[in-house]
């Protein structure tokens, strides 16, 4: 029961945020987040409540850590200790 | 709109006296301008109606009942659906379509006004297709004794040389003419009533023309429409039926973002929900490059794609190559899919 | 913004990394998530990995482990009238004798929701007694959690089903010869949760524990992790889905499950019970708890049914199709256990995506 899947904060009222999911609009609730939210951030949404706060930079990040990981093995093959 | 926006079809209506004149006259006839292919059609009321054009081929027919719920959805309603699948239905069987008929199950108390709505529906569909709708039938049944309306359709074509599902051999390649999951999806988002910033139309489109110029581009040794079960469905019934396996890959799958969107939210995969106005076709694969061109240059295949090929491995197999390189069996979906939430 | 990560390029490399870095025996990796299995199996996973690696699910569906006095319990309240709210999946698995879609069509109200806040508004538009089964692991508790902290209806209850995943991992590591090499924890548990819950695990049991996402990349990237820190001989927690998870979780969502819920003793259909992972009702929120509201106390039902390998399957200790039932007797259409029912079991999505090809 894990599926949260990532949207755009279109606006927000209160506890309410009107996300854009896969280019469905929906009401997410805000109450099970820590931190706030403004138009433009991006949520991960489970079942109507955000549950993280994503950026663009985090997830562009994810792809320089597997990228990283990727050239430092090819480094240590290159020399000899793999 | 004159006054039959008020009015509502009536049990009398169907009962074969003066009501039903006024409806078939008013509402039926005066709805659809192709109603002939021979001396006696649509206009003459008559038991039957005559087909010219027959010629020395062999005779298709083919018939299907379209009870789709909502009658209205984006993309169009249950009128277009009728004339559309019925046409397809033959030309995925290489049949030049002559004919079609129509016969509706109205429920008492139907409005009148979407009975013209869904008549001007079949209208418009007969005309891109151009298969005249020549004979008939209109019932109507008590208040819940069926929901709304029903339509059958039966068509008649005629072919030199039928091509059935089966007729796949290794090294076919196999083309989609176009996205995948375009009609299912928009009717899941309809009914889920997923408020949306895309709003996801059905593809509904009669593939008469396009199929024909394929055929002339080269040599298609099967074909499907992947309908109900969508592209799943259609491709294990053809590799059931053949015997043979069919390798697919995923990322050659022509898809529309938004559907591929509401898909991912809603948990129920593209390739298990209906496609109407897609065909499968499977070509040899010296001419397979050429009919993929000649789809492409027509407006309805713009988007094909060559997404796998025939195999000797594994019959009665799809074996899916999916995006990330892995391998996976693409399955027939089990049951009506329903919205996963988690 | 992009959040999917499959390229076909990366996945090679991250192939030819975990290719060099697996041992040259059988390797155990078990996840505890149905949304795990589902993107191995829908992206082919195990086909990319050398035969040795051995990925199972453990107990990370919902509708497979909770119990069958909880299911009658729905049930039993359905047939008294009261209107039933719950999750998808969970309208199909029977209970001793039916399950929610089969009372439904015999009149029962019962209705499927996609989240707690539906259930609350349907209290809200109803003068009948409105009861939320609430399911799930650490990332759904907190909706309901939520919820009850803001003055619900006074005619709306919980069933309360919640479990916690940490707990299961470690019965699960305390089965004799489970052999398990590693896991991969749940990625959005472990947001909510955060990295540190792991640590006793790691320290009682010496085992690698790292933290995947669910794009195909991320699964790979988190496996690569896990046979590192076995080749180093160096288990830990590891975060391997930063984007998604903090090492310390969500605050706030720790503290709603806080406030609301306190751990109880829980029992796991197919497993038994396991101490301190489920979730009860603190005394203060006990009003809101539809077993102390209604009479609904059934007896403990049947939990396996004959020649059922559940328990064994979501113990990963058996795969589906070593039980003789996948696919004959036991499909989706007409699932015979709990593990063909659930979309998130390991049954049911082997049969749906084919299993592993033996490529």
């Amino acid at each position: 029961m894990c599926l949260a899947i990532p949207g755009e904060v279109l606006s927000t009222e209160e506890n309410l945020a009107t996300v854009d999911v896969g280019g469905v609009e929906q009401e997410v609730r805000l109450d099970t987040l820590t931190e706030n939210v403004d138009p433009g951030d991006y949520l991960l949404v489970h079942t109507g409540f955000a549950i993280q706060k994503l950026s663009q930079e985090e997830a562009n990040e994810t792809l320089e850590i597997f990228d990283e990981l990727i050239e430092t093995n090819k480094e240590l093959e290159e020399e000899g200790e793999v | 709109m004159n006054d039959s926006a008020e009015e509502t079809v009536q049990v009398t209506h169907g009962a074969g006296g003066r009501k039903m004149d006024e409806l078939l006259g008013d509402h039926v006839l005066n709805a659809l301008s192709s109603k002939s292919a021979g001396s006696i059609g649509l206009d003459q009321l008559d038991d039957g109606a005559t087909v010219d054009g027959a010629g020395e081929g062999t005779l298709v027919l083919t018939t299907d009942s379209h009870i789709v719920d909502p009658l209205f959805f984006p993309g169009g309603d249950i009128g277009r659906l009728a004339v559309c699948g019925t046409v397809n239905d033959l030309a995925v069987m290489g049949a030049k379509p002559l004919a079609l008929t129509s016969s509706l199950i109205v429920e008492e108390g139907f409005s009148l006004a979407e009975l013209d709505r869904v008549m001007a529906a079949m209208e418009e569909a007969s005309k891109e297709a151009g298969v005249p709708i020549i004979t008939g039938d209109t019932k109507v049944m008590g208040k819940g004794d069926i929901d709304g309306l029903a339509i059958n359709t039966a068509g008649l074509g005629t072919v030199d040389e039928p091509v059935s599902d089966a007729g796949m051999n290794p090294g076919d390649k196999v083309i989609l003419t176009g996205t995948v999951g375009d009609h299912g999806m928009a009717l899941m988002q309809y009914r889920e009533g997923l408020s949306f910033k895309t709003r996801l139309e059905s593809d509904m489109a009669p593939l008469n023309g396009l199929l024909r110029e394929a055929r002339k581009a080269g040599e298609v040794t099967a074909m499907k429409d992947p309908t109900r079960g969508g592209l799943a469905a259609a491709l294990n019934e053809m590799t059931e039926k053949s015997g043979h396996g069919v390798t697919i890959d995923e990322a050659a799958i022509p898809i529309r973002e938004a559907v591929s969107g509401v898909a991912d939210l809603i948990g129920i995969s593209p390739y298990e929900v209906a496609n109407e106005g897609k065909a499968i076709l499977v070509v040899d694969p010296e001419s397979s490059a050429a009919v993929l061109d000649r789809l492409r240059e027509h407006p309805l295949g713009r988007e094909a794609g060559l997404i796998g090929e025939v195999t000797d491995e594994r019959p009665g197999k799809v074996v899916m190559e999916t995006e990330v390189g892995g391998k996976r069996f693409l399955e027939a979906p089990v049951g009506d899919p329903v919205p996963r939430i988690c | 913004m992009k959040f999917k990560f499959k390229d076909k390029e990366r996945a090679r490399e991250l192939v030819n990394l975990i290719e060099k870095e697996v041992p040259d025996r059988r390797v155990k990796i078990v996840h505890v998530c149905g949304t795990h299995e589902v993107s191995i199996t829908e992206n082919g996973i195990r086909s990319l990995l050398p035969d040795r690696i051995d990925i199972r699910e453990g107990p990370g569906c919902p509708v497979c482990v909770t119990p069958t006095k909880d299911l009658d319990a729905a049930v039993k309240l359905a047939e008294n009238g009261v209107t039933v709210t719950a999750f998808g999946d969970m309208l199909d698995v029977p209970g001793t004798e039916k399950s929610l879609k089969e009372v439904e069509s015999e009149g029962a109200d019962v209705r499927l929701v996609y989240s707690v806040s539906e259930a609350i508004e349907i209290a809200e538009n109803t003068d009948n007694q409105v009861v939320f089964h609430s399911v799930g692991f650490e990332t759904t508790t907190p909706m309901t959690a939520a919820v009850l902290s803001q003055n619900p209806p006074e005619n709306f209850s919980i069933l309360p089903s919640n479990k916690l995943i940490p707990p299961a991992m470690r019965s699960l590591l305390e089965l004799p010869n489970n052999d398990i090499d590693g896991f991969i924890a749940p990625g959005h548990v472990s947001t909510i949760i955060g990295v540190e819950p792991y640590e006793p695990l790691v320290e009682s049991y010496e085992v690698p524990v790292v933290v995947g996402g669910f794009e195909p990349l991320d699964v790979l990237y988190a496996l690569e992790l896990i046979l590192k820190q076995i080749s180093e001989a160096d288990p830990r927690a590891e975060n391997g889905y930063e984007r998604g998870v903090d090492y310390e979780g969500n605050p706030r969502s720790q503290q709603l499950i806080d406030a609301v819920f306190r751990k109880a003793d829980s029992t796991w259909r197919g497993v038994g019970e396991i101490p301190e992972s489920g979730l009860g009702l603190k005394k203060k929120y006990k009003r809101w708890d539809a077993t102390e509201r209604f009479d609904v106390d059934p007896e403990a039902g049947e939990e396996v049914l004959p020649n059922c390998r559940c328990p064994e399957v979501i113990t990963a200790r058996a795969t589906p199709d070593e039980c003789d039932l996948f696919g004959e007797q036991c499909t989706p259409d007409s699932p015979y256990g709990p593990c063909m029912v659930g979309e998130e079991a390991m049954c049911n999505i082997w049969y749906r995506y084919g299993g592993r090809p033996k490529l």
